[in-house]
């Protein structure tokens, strides 16, 4: 009998971003599907993640998911609370986070991200919210997990503008710039995994999601998208992943 | 010292127009009364700084108080746009608002430098993005002891801080306590301040993690029960978040946003 049961495509994104965080590491989060991917982390496989958010609750437990990334359950639950200065400058900067998660509204073959503007910087399109913690996240952080739903739209040939620095131009771009981190190591999509190229440090698609073809992949990416000759498909979510899943999302915004 | 005063007359003597304010509080404690108040009395040409402008600047762009935005993050969190400041961006709808994007750790670094009185502040941050290209705010300074590269953001000095904490004793002497954001550096930063509060108390309680702002360092206190709502205090209440959620078809449409201000917020003024 198999262990799965019908789900969406953002619940394959979350579970598969979840399922990449080892128990133990300190992780970044950023609010919406980073923070229910942190969460479900902690639900499963990992219950000694341990949770940053940059409001300043370090080492929070929150047991009904937050709306913003300043709920009062965070700073209930954390270890520590601090001010802003300090979790960017001594937590972050200081190198002391593992991981980072970052959406993005727009992505380029070198994991480099938009989050500012559609269209040019001055009379733009559409205002996006802005740089938030992102430039330093994906500086700072060991690793960084990109999370975006994926089409012609967000995985782009060129970026609108660069808010968010992955590996710029390719290689060595990073330790040109004085990048302390290791840069991004997985883009979760709603229709597989992709990995940097460990010479070209170019997106490659390594899992696709079960049901989903590459053909479709490739049309909904910008550029000639390079494929692993490895390509594996994701396992599905299983009914706990997915169980839990459900009741954090049925409590979001809730006080338990 | 803190002068203990009704919002109304803090608002008319601090805020000015043309000033240079920012209303902090990093989610929790943001000081949506006195916005209001600012609203009422109908300021304008205010460059407005916050590291996330969320629903509060969001009204005050809509209401025309805005020409200018100093900010790092903007949108209604977990739900999507701000569409308020989107429209004055993407349209000049109520009027053109000039920006000047930071990244939360710039921006914050810039409270810091203007907290300390000095220049500028250097940090890691913006390599190779396009905001050091488009922003006169950011630059590179060369460590002078290492050589290396490293950025520098300039002080932020603004003519008005205002925050909202949860009591105050009756000499004006202030308390807040949970998620702390940057308030204290808003505050010292500043050249004057305003602190809405939650409750006046005889005597303080010093709380663990509690911030406290003496009264000599504070320009005026208001008491204003409920004043960061949709916000919350830790303590006090809960953070809003059907509020934030409803926001978003109001806010959407410029004439739902405009009567929805009207209703609320201009209407108790009157």
């Amino acid at each position: 009998m198999s262990d799965t049961a019908p789900f969406s495509t953002d619940e394959m994104m979350t579970v598969a971003a979840a399922r990449e965080l080892t128990d133990g590491k300190v992780c970044f989060v950023g609010i919406g599907l980073p923070s229910t991917a942190a969460n479900l982390a902690r639900r499963l496989h990992a219950p000694d993640l341990v949770l940053i958010y940059e409001s300043g609750a370090i080492g929070a437990k929150p047991r009904t998911l937050p709306l913003s990334i300043g709920d009062g359950e965070l700073a209930d639950t954390a270890d520590s609370v601090v001010s802003v200065p300090e979790i960017f400058n001594y937590w972050l900067q200081g190198g002391r986070i593992d991981l980072g998660m970052l959406g993005a509204a727009q992505v380029d073959r070198h994991a480099n991200l938009n989050t500012t503007v559609i269209g040019p910087y001055e009379q733009p399109k559409v205002r996006l919210p802005g740089a938030g913690g992102a430039p330093e996240i994906a500086g700072s952080c060991g690793e960084v997990i990109i999370v975006l739903r994926q089409s012609t739209r967000t995985f782009v040939d060129r970026l609108d503008f660069v808010t968010t620095v992955g590996f710029g131009d390719g290689p060595g771009h990073r330790e040109r710039l004085g990048l302390r981190g290791r840069g991004p190591s997985l883009v979760v999509t709603d229709l597989g995994l992709l990995r940097p190229d460990p010479v070209t440090c170019e997106l490659t698609l390594t899992e696709v999601h079960p049901g989903v073809g590459v053909d479709e992949v490739v049309q909904r990416t910008g550029w000639p998208l390079a494929v692993s000759p490895q390509l594996r498909t994701t396992a599905p979510p299983t009914h706990e992943e997915l169980a839990w899943l459900r009741r954090l999302e049925a409590e979001r915004g809730t006080r338990a | 010292m803190a002068e203990l005063l009704d919002l109304g007359r803090a608002i008319a003597e601090l805020v000015h127009d043309g000033d240079c304010v920012a209303l902090e509080g990093f989610t929790h404690l943001i000081p949506f009364a006195a916005a209001h108040e600012i609203i009422r009395q109908r300021r304008r040409d205010l460059t407005l700084v916050r590291l996330t402008p969320d629903l509060i600047y969001d009204q005050m762009i809509g209401m025309g108080c805005a020409s200018k935005l100093v900010f790092s993050w903007g949108g209604n969190p977990g739900v999507g746009s701000l569409h308020r400041l989107r429209d004055a961006v993407e349209h000049d709808w109520p009027a053109p608002l000039e920006v000047d994007e930071h990244s939360h750790a710039g921006l914050t670094n810039r409270y810091v430098a203007g907290a300390a009185r000095i220049p500028f502040a250097v940090l890691r941050a913006y390599v190779g993005t396009g905001l050091e290209e488009v922003s006169s705010t950011i630059a590179t300074i060369t460590c002078p002891f290492t050589g290396e590269r490293l950025t520098a953001v300039p002080a932020i000095n603004p003519d008005v801080g205002i925050i909202h904490a949860q009591q105050a004793d009756r000499r004006g002497n202030v308390q807040l306590w949970g998620l702390i954001g940057v308030q204290k550096e808003v505050v010292l930063a500043s050249a004057r301040s305003l602190v809405t509060v939650e409750e006046v108390v005889d005597e303080l309680t010093l709380r663990p993690g509690g911030v406290v702002l003496p009264s000599w360092a504070v320009s005026a206190v208001a008491l204003v029960p409920g004043g960061c709502h949709p916000s919350y205090a830790a303590g006090y209440s809960e953070r809003d978040n059907g509020f934030y959620t409803a926001w978003e078809p109001i806010s959407r449409d410029r004439a739902a946003f405009s009567s929805w201000m009207d209703q609320h917020v201009l209407a108790a003024g009157r």
